[in-house]
């Protein structure tokens, strides 16, 4: 199957807070979008088509915000189509304008995903009365606690691991200006004291609630002609399963491990451990980072945790992990799984400033969503393939 | 560590200056009519007499409850009622201590999985009747019945400890 090479030539995001007062939705996604327009040194009227993402349409209780989002974002006369994936979402956005440039339908593509949480209540969206049953789960931590319990009892991890993530995703938040948090002096003592919301899940080891915007500029290999720095998609990949099936293990889910070696295969890697230099992994909940080595391959099954536990995912270990701070940073919704694909674009760009991973070549950016079953994977590279 | 400023289009100017509009609120509501469907139709009549009525897939021969008209893996309609029983084994659980809106159960609460003797796949109750901190992987526990039975999972008040001795992890470990 022959593809057309894509790059990303212009990456922008939004500086990323609780309750961003100062935008609406539309200023938010213009700010993102400006700033991936700027850095790709093109305006609106470069761009051929706009492909827009963002989480369930209860969240902010604005059903379809594309059409209301098409302005602000230069799509008058232009194709623009909304994509939605549950959590993983900014990642298959980004997935789906990539193949609009490989497939040689257009040259320039603005991909933009958005969620503006202050204006939502993603805990009550997330908490579904569904007919016939009691009201049990308590939001995405009311799900995914259960997981993590059985990752620690099958992976006999020791419970510190979850702190250490916690800490090492906030001390790397530090260096990157777009964060949400930014938390001097964050350490195991301030995480184990933290209330636990959802045991074994405490407050800090969750994800904070992020109004955020995160927007690329995508190019074929003639529009990224004269382009600084681009990054070249070298693999994507996106699969999915349903939520309940017998058999199903949803802590190492079939889907994610499928999905990670369709795209190892695609990218031409065959030791992901070795030809990989960091990745941007979906962590909204800090165990969430050794069990998704082990379900992408980068760690042996059962192992994922000592990874964590030598510092090897820290700036400056084998192998960081979410230099940017990750999820567990900023978490517009449906924005965080782009903003992993855009930061892993960063890094094989050299960009990526006070975060950057010394010399990395090939970064790995990961999404997932819905009860950890839709995944969106990409490969980026400074090479073009 | 600095963010670029945002190009930006002109601002707006109002003469005399406006204070801006920063916020209304919209609530949404949305009133439906579900049908819940053949199989969940009987499962549910069978809630209002005390029975848990799942479903066999005709190729995997997994039992699922509640019941599925298809089997997910197998994408064919299943085929057999199967009755199971309203007792299992907790393979993993959760405390919730996290108020939301639409919140019902006082906090903090217990749920757990728990994989109904006779089904093949946990589900999610409510458990009570024992402190948090003893709840364990492979509790065997029991049905609570409401007063009053009704076609809904709500005939089930909870599950509670049934004093059996703990089942053999070989039993549950691939549902952990």
């Amino acid at each position: 199957m022959s593809r057309e090479p894509c790059a990303v030539i212009g990456v922008g995001q939004t500086r990323h807070a609780s309750r961003r007062k100062d935008v609406s939705i539309p200023g938010l996604v213009r700010e993102a979008a400006l700033r991936a327009l700027d850095d790709a040194g093109l305006t609106f009227a470069d761009i051929d088509a706009v492909v827009l993402g963002k989480a369930p349409d209860t969240f902010e209780g604005v059903v379809m915000p594309e059409l209301f989002l098409a302005s602000a974002l230069g799509a008058a006369g232009k194709p623009m189509m909304r994509v939605h994936t549950a959590g993983s979402v900014g990642g298959s956005t980004a997935i789906v304008a990539a193949h609009l440039i490989q497939a040689g339908v257009h040259e320039r593509v603005l991909t933009v995903a958005f969620e503006k949480q202050s204006e939502s209540d993603a805990m009550w969206a997330l908490s579904p009365r569904i007919p016939f049953q009691p009201t049990l789960v308590a939001g995405a931590g009311g799900y995914f606690a259960p997981l993590v319990r059985s990752y620690i009892q099958r992976a006999g991890a020791p419970p510190h691991i979850g702190v250490e993530v916690a800490v090492k995703d906030r001390l790397h938040a530090l260096r990157n200006p777009y964060a949400h948090l930014h938390m001097e002096g964050i350490d195991r003592a301030m995480v184990e004291a933290s209330p636990m919301l959802w045991d074994p899940i405490r407050y800090l080891e969750t994800c904070p609630s992020s109004d955020g915007a995160c927007a690329m500029v995508l190019a074929s290999e003639r529009a990224a002609r004269g382009a600084a720095r681009p990054a070249w998609v070298r693999g994507t990949a996106m699969r999915s399963e349903p939520t309940m099936f017998a058999g199903r293990d949803a802590v190492n889910p079939r889907a994610g491990q499928d999905c990670a070696q369709a795209l190892y295969r695609e990218a031409g890697i065959d030791d992901p451990r070795r030809q990989l230099d960091t990745a941007e992994i979906y962590v909204p909940f800090s165990w969430f980072e050794p069990m998704w080595l082990e379900n992408l391959g980068l760690a042996d099954e059962g192992q994922g945790w000592r990874m964590t536990d030598e510092g090897a995912t820290a700036l400056g270990g084998r192998f960081p992990v979410n230099a940017s701070g990750g999820v567990l940073s900023s978490n517009p919704i449906g924005a965080s799984g782009m903003l992993r694909f855009a930061e892993a674009a960063l890094q094989v760009r050299g960009m990526a400033g006070e975060h950057q991973v010394d010399g990395a070549r090939n970064a790995l950016g990961h999404a997932y969503g819905g009860g950890s079953q839709f995944f969106a994977m990409w490969i980026v590279s400074e090479e073009r393939p | 560590m600095s963010i670029p400023p945002t190009p930006a289009g002109p601002a707006l100017e109002f003469d005399p200056p406006l204070s801006p509009v920063m916020r209304i609120d919209c609530p949404v509501r949305l009133d439906y009519t579900i049908a819940a469907g053949r199989e969940q139709s009987r499962f549910l009549r069978a809630m209002s007499r005390g029975h848990l009525l799942g479903r066999r897939c005709p190729e995997c021969r997994k039992v699922y409850l509640p019941p599925r008209g298809t089997c997910p893996r197998c994408g064919v309609m299943t085929a057999e009622d199967v009755e199971v029983q309203p007792r299992g084994t907790i393979t993993t659980w959760c405390v919730t201590n996290v108020p939301y809106e639409g919140q019902v159960l006082e906090l903090p609460y217990v749920t757990a999985s728990v994989l109904l003797d006779g089904a093949d796949l946990p589900f999610y109750f409510l458990i009570q009747g024992l402190p948090a901190d003893q709840i364990r992987m492979g509790m065997r526990v029991e049905a609570e019945w409401a007063d009053t039975l009704g076609p809904t999972l709500d005939s089930i008040r909870c599950f509670r400890p049934s004093g059996e001795p703990d089942a053999d992890p070989a039993s549950y470990a691939e549902h952990v």
